[in-house]
């Protein structure tokens, strides 16, 4: 993938996504159409869903979340021209690393301290199961695409042995582990704003997001400002190049591999010590494979990526509402129109490039040109 | 436009009545891409029968102009006429049926047929392959006799040499019924002898009434073979010549634009001790291939070491191992008396703290990253230095200061430091590459290919700086199959082939024959 050399940036990062957007709400807007609704009313009701209902923006925000680390999680790799699928399954095993720390130590150790180690387990165990993949890419040539898409089914196969079979809540039926301790836990923005006086409509939104933002900064910083982040891209656009200059391809790669698994496993910390306080199935819910529409849209730029985060986190939001609205659109129409989404932002992200070159030279060409 | 008078004065020509019918006339031809005006307004007329030259820089717009006239590109404007007749080329599909054959500068053949499965592809002459290669074979052979295009029918491409492999294309082209044969820089390949031999294969074409468009941009092949030459430079032609009223001056300045001085004041410095000893050095490629076979030189202090040879005999690959690209398998390098053995640990990142600097033969797969900013790439390699990062963090200002300092000095164009480096011309990439590797103060500087695919302007300046370095007492290993730039630039010639070295000689005593005879391995000195 390339961008265009022809059309200003502006363009380019700017014009461009927002038309494949638009385009993908107008089919979106036909099938709605054919299914006997209103697609405008449709339109209406998501955006309403996403952010005029109270509490609506915490949870757009609270799914944003979960794209901003999984985003980040893709975006990374991509920059080093590696195809990270195994978003999902670093997040999951991520959660396992949370769980952990929370049940060892939650009886003897203050919250506050468990917290912090349950931060470190997200990012631990999520870079053990991206470095793995890393691992036998950089020094067996085993293509990375293949191997995270499996150890996206054994994270899966894992944590359902471990949850029925483990860790689950002894006398339970459900595969889930007992609450984590009352101290434990990140603090829900609603909560929070409580304490400084103020009143929020009551939402999932946890300091998770925070992190995001933190992380997001920190991101730009490591591959934009450091050493490293030089390295990476400089193997991203030519491997030859790379050798060329000395740099070693395997150990970087397990590097980044192992800091795109750790990314990925912060969603376990917005879902699990955010919301639900437990560790429980099937938590990730597709977060992880999202992540990457939400790299490919967000041009792997965090600042891109946030924006990416926050469309998609309203769509989740605004598509619940749809469902909720009409009878005739459903959870999978919902999940049709993100899946256009995904489609003419990440799939065809190029396609409109060449026709707006041509409209570009055609009344700016002569002028740049003289 | 001027009118072309044939007065070649060649022999072949004057023994035909003299033909007065264009052959290939292109009028006021215009193609852009994007902002860039490739073809502005070109003219051009090739009588029947006559070998015509097409000189230029690189990205002058010689290739596109003949991928317009083979149908690859589609014009904006103009018109094209063969044989006097308005024709629309609009695909070569139709540019072969017309009678135009085009030999590319990389051969367009499968590596896993036959001589004769490939010089028949695209006029099988039947249905069947059994009885269309019989007929078909027959008529090669008579193409081949007629012309002098000596190849063996049954030999498999790949086992075949280059040379023959283009006498393969040649055939191919006339056996689909060409009359008009386009060349893109044909000799780039082949040794001195080999271009003998088809300057010999086209003027017999020549004598059969055969059209030859010829691309290149060694002037010398130029005054030496056609009968008339148009320059190109800046999308435009902008001049026409009988060859035999013209010089190679005279065409090297209507290529740049202004007066070109090519030959290149050689420090007088005296060489001092060896800084690089390599001892039987051998390399087997991933194919079990011995690609160096015992290779054993020394360079010495201020002294340029040329290595001559046809591309692909191992050049490649001792430049590699030299810069730490590759590990050593075998025999040992000394560099300033630090030796390094087979399967030690041996890489990029050492042979730079060993003081080898290193111009790679790719500046686009290797010596750059293509997206990078100017001021990203002037780094590359030297990005952990002390100078611009602490080990963890760059130091964005410093590195800007350099590269500002580097564009500067080293003349890369535009001046700037932060647009892409892929958006620059050839010659400046190069310059930028070059810059970089002498501002480390190599002791040792390896070069490959330093003038590929670079402008006359920008090579004039690629000399100097080469000379000014080996003036300060740099060692330089000098890599390139333009034999010209080796003899030259070189104070010492080894010749390599088939990744032997095959002859040693000093450039001062050497003659150009006798370079191309060991380089074809013909012969052992």
């Amino acid at each position: 993938m390339s961008d265009s050399n022809i059309i200003p940036k502006w363009l380019s990062v700017g014009v461009i996504p927002l038309m494949n957007l638009f385009l993908a709400f107008c089919v979106s807007g036909l099938f709605i159409f054919f299914v006997g609704e209103n697609p405008f009313r449709a339109i209406f009701v998501m955006i309403k869903g996403a952010f005029y209902y109270p509490g609506a923006i915490g949870y757009t925000l609270y799914y944003t979340t979960n794209f901003i680390f999984t985003g980040l999680a893709v975006a990374l790799a991509f920059h080093a021209r590696l195809f990270n699928i195994g978003g999902e399954g670093q997040a999951y095993v991520g959660g396992l690393g949370v769980g952990l720390v929370c049940l060892i130590f939650d009886q003897h150790v203050v919250g506050f301290l468990v917290t912090i180690l349950a931060i470190l387990g997200s990012v631990i165990f999520g870079a053990i199961w991206g470095t793995i993949p890393g691992y036998l890419q950089a020094k067996r040539g085993s293509h990375i695409v293949i191997t995270t898409i499996m150890f996206n089914f054994i994270a899966a196969a894992l944590m359902v042995y471990l949850l029925v079979n483990v860790i689950i809540e002894p006398g339970q039926m459900s595969p889930e582990t007992r609450d984590f301790a009352s101290g434990v836990g990140l603090m829900q923005i609603h909560i929070l704003a409580k304490y400084v006086g103020l009143e929020m409509a009551m939402s999932p939104l946890n300091l998770s997001f925070i992190v995001a933002l933190t992380v997001s900064v920190g991101f730009w910083f490591l591959v934009w400002r450091t050493k490293f982040g030089y390295e990476v891209r400089s193997l991203g656009h030519s491997e030859t190049a790379a050798i060329y200059a000395g740099i070693k391809v395997s150990s970087t790669i397990i590097i980044v591999m192992a800091i795109s698994g750790g990314l990925a496993g912060l969603v376990a910390i917005n879902e699990l010590l955010g919301v639900h306080n437990k560790l429980l199935l099937g938590f990730t819910a597709g977060y992880g494979f999202t992540g990457i529409a939400v790299a490919l849209m967000g041009r792997n730029h965090p600042v891109g990526i946030f924006l990416a985060s926050l469309l998609f986190g309203a769509l989740y939001q605004g598509g619940t509402e749809l469902d909720f609205e009409f009878s005739s659109i459903t959870r999978e129409m919902v999940l049709l129109i993100q899946g256009l989404i995904i489609l003419f932002s990440g799939a065809l992200a190029y396609m409109l490039n060449p026709m707006m070159e041509r409209i570009y030279l055609k009344y700016y060409g002569d002028y740049n040109n003289a | 436009m001027k009118n072309i008078e044939n007065k070649g004065g060649n022999e072949a020509i004057a023994s035909l009545p003299p033909s007065n019918k264009s052959a290939i006339e292109l009028k006021n031809i215009t193609k852009k891409f994007g902002y860039v005006v490739a073809n502005s307004d070109v003219n051009l007329k090739v009588r029947t029968g006559t070998i015509h030259g097409i000189v230029g820089e690189n990205g002058a717009g010689k290739s596109t102009l003949m991928n317009i006239l083979f149908g690859l590109y589609k014009p904006d404007n103009g018109m094209i006429f063969l044989n006097g007749q308005a024709v629309d080329v609009n695909s070569p599909e139709k540019s072969i049926a017309l009678g135009i054959g085009m030999v590319h500068q990389h051969f367009m053949l499968v590596p896993t047929f036959t001589v004769l499965e490939n010089a028949m592809l695209g006029n099988e002459g039947s249905m069947l392959l059994k009885s269309g290669e019989k007929f078909v074979l027959e008529r090669l052979k008579g193409l081949s006799n007629n012309y002098g295009l000596n190849v063996n029918f049954e030999a498999i491409i790949s086992d075949t040499p280059v040379g023959m492999q283009q006498r393969v294309e040649i055939l191919k082209a006339l056996n689909r019924g060409a009359k008009i044969l386009i060349l893109d820089e044909p000799t780039g390949v082949l040794t001195p002898q080999e271009t003998i031999g088809l300057f010999d294969i086209l003027r017999s074409l020549r004598e059969q009434g055969v059209t030859i468009i010829l691309i290149t941009h060694k002037l010398k092949e130029i005054m030496s073979i056609t009968d008339t030459v148009s320059v190109m430079r800046g999308g435009k032609v902008v001049a026409d010549f009988s060859t035999a009223e013209t010089s190679p001056e005279e065409l090297a300045e209507n290529m740049v634009g202004r007066k070109v001085l090519l030959s290149i004041k050689k420090p007088t410095l005296k060489v001092g001790k060896p800084v690089l000893e390599v001892k039987n050095v051998s390399h087997e490629s991933k194919d079990g291939v011995f690609v160096l076979k015992n290779i054993s030189f020394d360079l010495k202090e201020g002294e340029i070491l040329g290595i001559a040879g046809v591309a692909g005999n191992g050049q490649s690959e001792l430049l590699d191992i030299l810069s730490g690209i590759e590990t050593l398998q075998r025999g040992q390098i000394t560099i300033n008396d630090k030796t390094i053995l087979p399967h030690q640990d041996w890489n990029s990142k050492k042979a730079r703290e060993f003081g080898i600097a290193h111009v790679p033969e790719d500046r686009h797969k290797r010596g750059l990253v293509l997206p990078f900013f100017n001021y990203e790439n002037s780094i590359l390699g030297y990005h952990g230095n002390e100078d611009y990062s602490n080990g963890l963090l760059m130091d964005k200002r410093k590195i800007l200061n350099f590269v500002d300092d580097l564009v500067e000095n080293f003349d890369v164009r535009p001046r700037s430091s932060s647009i892409s480096s892929g958006k620059l011309s050839g010659g400046n990439q190069q310059k930028l590459v070059l810059a970089r590797e002498i501002e480390s103060s190599p002791n040792i500087l390896l070069v490959g290919q330093p003038t590929r695919g670079v402008d006359i302007g920008a090579i004039e300046r690629i000399y100097e700086d080469l000379m000014k370095l080996k003036s300060r007492g740099t060692a330089i290993l000098l890599v390139s199959v333009e034999l010209d730039e080796i003899m030259s630039l070189s104070d010492r010639i080894i010749v390599m082939n088939q990744g032997t070295i095959v002859g040693e000689t000093s450039s001062s005593n050497a003659t150009e024959l006798e370079i191309g005879k060991m380089m074809s391995g013909l012969e052992q000195v």
